[in-house]
């Protein structure tokens, strides 16, 4: 916050130095228009005023990108901070002109400098690495991914879930506010939530929340049990429960009757799942810590599934900053490629002759299209589901086309949610109804030789001329002629160095697809 | 997993029968299915068949907990309730003691209820009698021992200890790690 307020006091000092008289800074544009209007100063205030206004759209319509050396020297002078008010300035014009490109562009600049400028700046202002701001920058329009990237800086208001397993929502409004809590109800669609504005008391230790009256839970937690709609006397499976917010939602939702399986993978986080559960009195859950993939063979059948998958946590950057940097195009394909793999055993593990389930909802706090659309795009290809509306009137729809990516249109019933719209935790929400407990095996065949051609593998194709000239580039450069006596070890290098860094998303599934089908050739 | 034994039993009911007395059998007895205790990893569950049927069939290395956890045996085959079980002695509760608004943090920290934040106990608790403590509000807190009777109650000075501390609801934050 206070880094905030530093910046925003730059910036108004930025503003300032516009109307003092040219520095060294200013082009000798802006000399010229300075003597003018000296001189014009006598012809009334009126006039200067104008002058004024073209001076400042004078610096706006000239913005100048500067030169590669500029940036250079600014990258290699450690001595120098960067100076981050001036940065801010360059953002904001440089959005400017690259919304109406076609009138603001300086002549002869290609948009791509422009857009190189613009993520370097915004990598330096908000700190994030150039890989994360190249996802973002396909993922979002310009002044939204400003606004996205602003409002990662601040943290989302805190809300808390009451547990009408033991209170009512009044009750314990009434309750809190006698503690010095100032809150509100959290919006329409909940009618449990609460968002605290501010608390005189710590607000996870009050007697009441160890009573079990209430959840401290994130709005965008909410969703997707909503969403998966639990009703009374079903088996239920929680996936990936930790740390048991959404598993206390559900069997609240479900008045603590029928079964609700409440699984993780680390033994560690089921602790707090453990506290949580016995603290707001949920008796209809029993806690495993397997692996989510060998999910049908330890137990299936049943009604609902709630998958709410590992992921890069690229929505949730207001609440861990260091996913700005330490992810990087390796640790989202690993996300998406586990996801892939519990997506197919959620479905697995449902029944869809369920009379009143079948359905499965899956989420994850990142926004990435890798470890959203893909994923259940994928899942729509590998198993008998279709996707049906979530029941939640608000979020955005998911992509049915990003990039070269085209998906079923069905992802239009997805849902996006994203914290400068919505001011909640980045989410995404699917939910699916299994209408066939077969496992497509004829399609299993088609699949692998579709998907190496078409939808999934798309990126590879563009990719991989690339990356063999650039290998072949390399081996001309390295090898001369010794190319062409070796050709098999050339094949053998590219191959090598296209496992370790898979350049685009396609890169690796086709490449682990092979290892599937041979298997069943012998 | 296991049901318990004779003496496993045994020694659990004596421990629940100091808080619930004979309401024990409304425990057991359930209208809504059938419900029963198990042992798991030295832990006692109570849980319904119906979701004992669930939990069955997970591998015993995998289970982490069930239905709800009353408490655990010692290794010394003794039986020690804890907080979790909160939620099945409080309504069946025959003993009961409220603590004022001030004395309510104190005990959630894990002190003894003193004279002076005793609000209201229940006529004719015997010395040693187990109690559940509840807030003014009437929300359950945890439960203890009462270190005096009713009538030595009205006797004795302001900071005299007048319920043991057992367990507290402050246990889920404190010990959140050995609760199971």
């Amino acid at each position: 916050m206070g880094r905030r307020k530093a910046r925003k006091q730059k910036g108004a000092e930025v503003e300032l130095a516009k109307f003092l008289p040219p520095g060294e800074g200013l082009s000798e544009g802006d000399s010229e228009e300075e003597e003018e209007r000296v001189s014009s100063r006598s012809k009334g205030q009126e006039e200067e005023e104008d002058t004024d206004l073209q001076l400042n759209m004078e610096i706006d319509e000239q913005f100048v990108l500067p030169s590669g050396e500029e940036i250079e020297k600014e990258n290699i002078l450690p001595s120098h901070p960067p100076d981050l008010h001036l940065i801010h300035q360059r953002i904001k014009d440089n959005v400017e002109v690259l919304q109406d490109f076609r009138v603001k562009r300086e002549a002869g600049r290609a948009r791509q400098e422009y857009l190189t400028l613009l993520r370097q700046d915004l990598a330096a202002y908000y700190s994030y690495s150039d890989f994360l701001l190249k996802k973002l920058m396909e993922l979002f329009p310009l002044p939204e991914l400003v606004n996205f990237l602003e409002s990662n800086e601040v943290p989302r208001p805190m809300t808390l879930r009451t547990n009408t397993l033991k209170t009512r929502r009044r009750d314990l409004a009434q309750a809190l506010i006698n503690r010095g809590v100032n809150l509100d109800p959290l919006g329409k669609w909940s009618k449990t939530g609460l968002v605290v504005y501010d608390s005189s008391v710590p607000i996870g230790a009050t007697p009441e929340y160890l009573a079990g009256h209430y959840m401290l839970q994130g709005a965008s937690s909410l969703l997707p049990v909503m969403a998966l709609a639990p009703q009374e006397n079903e088996r239920i499976l929680d996936m990936c429960c930790a740390p048991g917010g959404k598993t206390s939602y559900i069997a609240q939702l479900m008045k603590n009757t029928g079964v609700i399986l409440a699984n993780d993978s680390s033994a560690e986080r089921l602790r707090s799942v453990v506290g949580n559960l016995h603290r707001l009195g949920v008796t209809n859950a029993v806690l495993s810590h397997c692996d989510g993939r060998q999910f049908p063979m330890v137990l299936g059948g049943f009604d609902r599934v709630l998958l709410d998958a590992p992921c890069s946590g690229t929505g949730v950057i207001s609440k861990d900053p260091a996913v700005k940097t330490n992810k990087d195009e390796r640790d989202v394909l690993r996300c998406a490629h586990l996801q892939k793999e519990l997506i197919l055993s959620a479905i697995d593990s449902v029944n869809a002759a369920s009379e009143t389930g079948g359905y499965i909802v899956y989420c994850t706090c990142s926004i990435m299209v890798e470890e959203n659309e893909w994923v259940v795009d994928y899942a729509l290809k590998k198993r008998n589901v279709r996707l049906v509306p979530t029941g939640l009137d608000f979020g955005k729809e998911g992509f049915i086309r990003f990039k070269e990516h085209r998906f079923h249109p069905s992802l239009k019933s997805t849902r996006r949610f994203y914290p400068h719209t919505h001011n909640m935790d980045g989410f995404f929400i699917a939910k699916l109804k299994k209408f066939s407990n077969a496992i497509p095996k004829m399609q299993k065949d088609e699949e692998s030789t579709v998907e190496t051609a078409s939808p999934a593998s798309a990126p590879e194709v563009a990719a991989e001329p690339q990356l063999k000239k650039k290998k072949l580039e390399k081996l001309k450069v390295t090898t001369g002629q010794k190319k062409q006596r070796q050709p098999p070890s050339k094949g053998g290098s590219v191959q090598r160095h296209k496992r370790p860094f898979p350049q685009s998303p396609g890169a690796r599934p086709p490449a682990r697809k092979q290892h599937r089908v041979h298997p069943n050739r012998q | 997993m296991r049901p318990l034994t004779q003496e496993e039993t045994r020694a659990l009911f004596e421990k629940l029968a100091k808080y619930i007395g004979e309401n024990i059998q409304l425990l057991v007895d359930r209208p809504d299915g059938s419900y029963c205790f198990r042992l798991h990893k030295d832990r006692v569950y109570y849980v319904s068949e119906r979701i004992l049927k669930v939990a069955t069939s997970i591998p015993g290395d995998k289970l982490v907990a069930l239905g709800t956890c009353f408490g655990k045996f010692t290794k010394t085959a003794k039986f020690r309730l804890h907080v979790t079980a909160l939620d099945y002695l409080a309504p069946y509760a025959k003993y009961k003691v409220w603590v004022k608004p001030g004395a309510e943090q104190s005990f959630l920290y894990g002190n003894h209820v003193l004279k002076s934040g005793l609000g209201r106990i229940t006529e004719n608790t015997a010395q040693y009698q187990g109690v559940v403590v509840y807030s003014m509000a009437d929300v359950p807190l945890g439960f203890g021992v009462a270190a005096k009777s009713t009538q030595d109650c009205r006797k004795v000075d302001p900071m005299a200890i007048v319920v043991f501390h057992q367990a507290d609801v402050g246990e889920y934050v404190r010990h959140e790690e050995t609760l199971t």
